[in-house]
């Protein structure tokens, strides 16, 4: 566990979290989490449910104070730097029956830049189309949250968080409750978005994510991270009690770089 | 039906019904979406530790109901944002005390014995004038407080923690919206007493819920339909002599099961609406059509 990030220093780095830990009641959920995203990264974080992905995720956002450690985004406190970090929830949270349209959840993006009592602007709905346009959702504008598919409704989350134009776009479970053609189609669409944003994305499902992404971190509480897209015998060791689960996956690409007898 | 019109107190029953059901659609609107019956519930009951502080210090009761709910939804609304368990209990608690309060304020109150009924049951028929022009001046502030802040409040209706994260001040927001319940529910308190205000609050957006997918048509469909069922119970009421705010309550009530049951039934038809929809589908010769939900 390295204690200082690697590349610590250099001024492209977006998200840095140094010696992080988060207690909920006493309990640790996040240990010793160091972590450094530059710009352009494209990280995967996987890990197993309770591992402590959402937390990372809200940590990074400045909505959960870690107990101990430092963490800035863009240089700044979590808290100021949200304005430059796009963040894309687990869907399956919000209530799909609200009374509400594709469009102005797209809007809603933009509230930050806004400001209270004042109107939409004309560059604000620019904007919003921009961000409908990337995730190719432009034509279903009108209708209501619900009455999309899951896809769809990620793709509008999607544009939600690019609505406020950002330099990070964190997701929690982007893939979760997807059939692996539009997780294919969405992972797509991410690596399209990552030529203009750093990108961040956390998964339970270790499989498909780690051929789109650019490097893969492994998170059960400690945070293991190497910069690569391998998934090293040590992540596994950290992340999951179980690697054969993994193996056989029957997925048609290998995840693990070669699979040998390890000495014990 | 018509002459009633000529009593001064039928035309004030008349305003005050439109009155509260305007702001009821509106303030109800968010209540629905929000899935804050419960402590909307528990506001507008608190408020009768108001009436109860009204009589012992000698002030009008209205003026110590709207102070009181005030000061409960605030706490209420803190407790429901910060507490991490045992938010309902809380608020059961504090909804019981508020009603307790008032009766025991009520009870040391030195020779008091006017009709406290009239607080819990809703006395339209003897609104004055005067809390006419107070219910038209808590429907401007509702409306213009809730045009201003629309779009704020449909974000974090929708996602609080999205909003949250795009730099909307959530807490402060949602203790503005709790605080213009508290003005709802004392207003509503005078048209079906304090008991039945939570059915004035829920039931026409409830309805209209069913049959508008957008928040400003909800609020829109929820003042006509709350007006309908207010002065349709209130006519009943007069024809049969029966206590008006129950009247209006049972109507709501009997309007919500019908909705419900066409709303369900209606669903169902989205069987030969899918073949409609596949006969177009072949003449079209193949090509898409984009009418009905895509699942992919």
């Amino acid at each position: 566990m390295q204690r200082t990030p690697i590349g610590a220093g250099t001024t492209d780095e977006v998200i840095r979290l140094e010696d992080v830990w988060v207690h909920y009641g006493g309990i640790p959920v996040l240990e010793d989490v160091s972590l450094l995203v530059r710009e352009h990264d494209f990280i995967g974080v996987i890990g197993p449910n309770g591992g402590g992905k959402t937390t990372l995720i809200k940590v990074i956002l400045g909505l959960v104070r870690p107990s101990r450690g430092k963490v800035t985004v863009l240089g700044t406190s979590p808290q100021k730097g949200r304005r430059f970090v796009g963040y894309v929830p687990q869907y399956s949270l919000f209530d799909r029956d609200f009374p509400v349209s594709v469009w102005d959840v797209v809007l809603m993006g933009r509230l930050g830049h806004t400001g209270c009592l004042r109107r939409y602007t004309d560059e604000d709905r620019a904007v919003a189309t921009d961000a409908l346009s990337a995730v190719e959702m432009l034509d279903l504008k009108d209708r209501q949250i619900g009455r999309l598919s899951w896809g769809q409704t990620q793709r509008v989350l999607i544009a939600r968080a690019l609505a406020a134009k950002p330099k990070v776009l964190l997701l929690d479970e982007p893939a979760a409750a997807l059939d692996s053609r539009i997780e294919a189609g969405l992972y797509d669409l991410l690596r399209t978005l990552n030529k203009e944003v750093t990108i961040v994305m956390v998964s339970h499902d270790i499989g498909v994510i780690s051929t789109y992404v650019k490097s893969i971190a492994c998170l059960n509480r400690r945070l293991v991270y190497h910069n690569s897209r391998d998934i090293t015998r040590d992540m596994l060791q950290a992340g999951y009690e179980c690697p054969v689960e993994l193996i056989a996956h029957g997925l048609a690409h290998r995840v693990l770089d070669t699979h040998e007898e390890v000495p014990e | 039906m018509f002459e009633v019109f000529q009593y001064e107190f039928m035309r004030n029953a008349v305003a005050a019904g439109m009155l509260v059901s305007l702001a009821c659609g509106i303030i109800g609107t968010y209540v629905v979406v929000n899935r804050i019956v419960f402590l909307s519930g528990g506001i507008s009951h608190a408020a009768y530790g108001g009436i109860g502080l009204g009589i012992f210090l000698g002030i009008n009761p209205v003026v110590g109901a709207v102070s009181f709910s005030l000061a409960a939804s605030l706490a209420m609304g803190l407790v429901s944002r910060r507490a991490r368990q045992g938010v309902d209990i809380a608020i059961g608690v504090m909804w019981a005390m508020g009603m307790a309060l008032g009766i025991i304020l009520i009870d040391i109150t030195p020779g008091y014995s006017a009709d406290l009924m009239s607080y819990l049951f809703g006395s339209i028929l003897a609104v004055p004038r005067s809390d006419i022009v107070l219910m038209g001046v808590l429907d401007a502030v509702i409306i213009v407080v809730v045009a201003i802040l629309y779009k704020e409040f449909l974000s974090i209706s929708f996602d609080e923690e999205f909003s949250s994260v795009v730099g909307v001040p959530v807490e402060r927001l949602y203790l503005v919206l709790l605080s213009l319940i508290a003005l709802t529910a004392v207003m509503a308190m005078r048209v079906v007493g304090l008991i039945l205000t939570i059915a004035l609050l829920t039931v026409p957006a409830a309805i209209s819920r069913q049959f508008t997918a957008r928040l400003d048509g909800m609020m829109v469909l929820s003042s006509i339909l709350g007006t309908i069922f207010t002065l349709v119970g209130l006519w009943l009421s007069y024809e049969f002599d029966l206590t008006p705010g129950a009247t209006i309550v049972m109507v709501s009530g009997a309007a919500f099961a019908l909705s419900s049951v066409y709303h369900s039934l209606s669903r169902q038809k989205l069987f030969p609406t899918l073949m409609q929809h596949c006969h177009r589908y072949r003449d079209n010769g193949g090509a898409e059509s984009r009418e009905l939900p895509q699942d992919d």
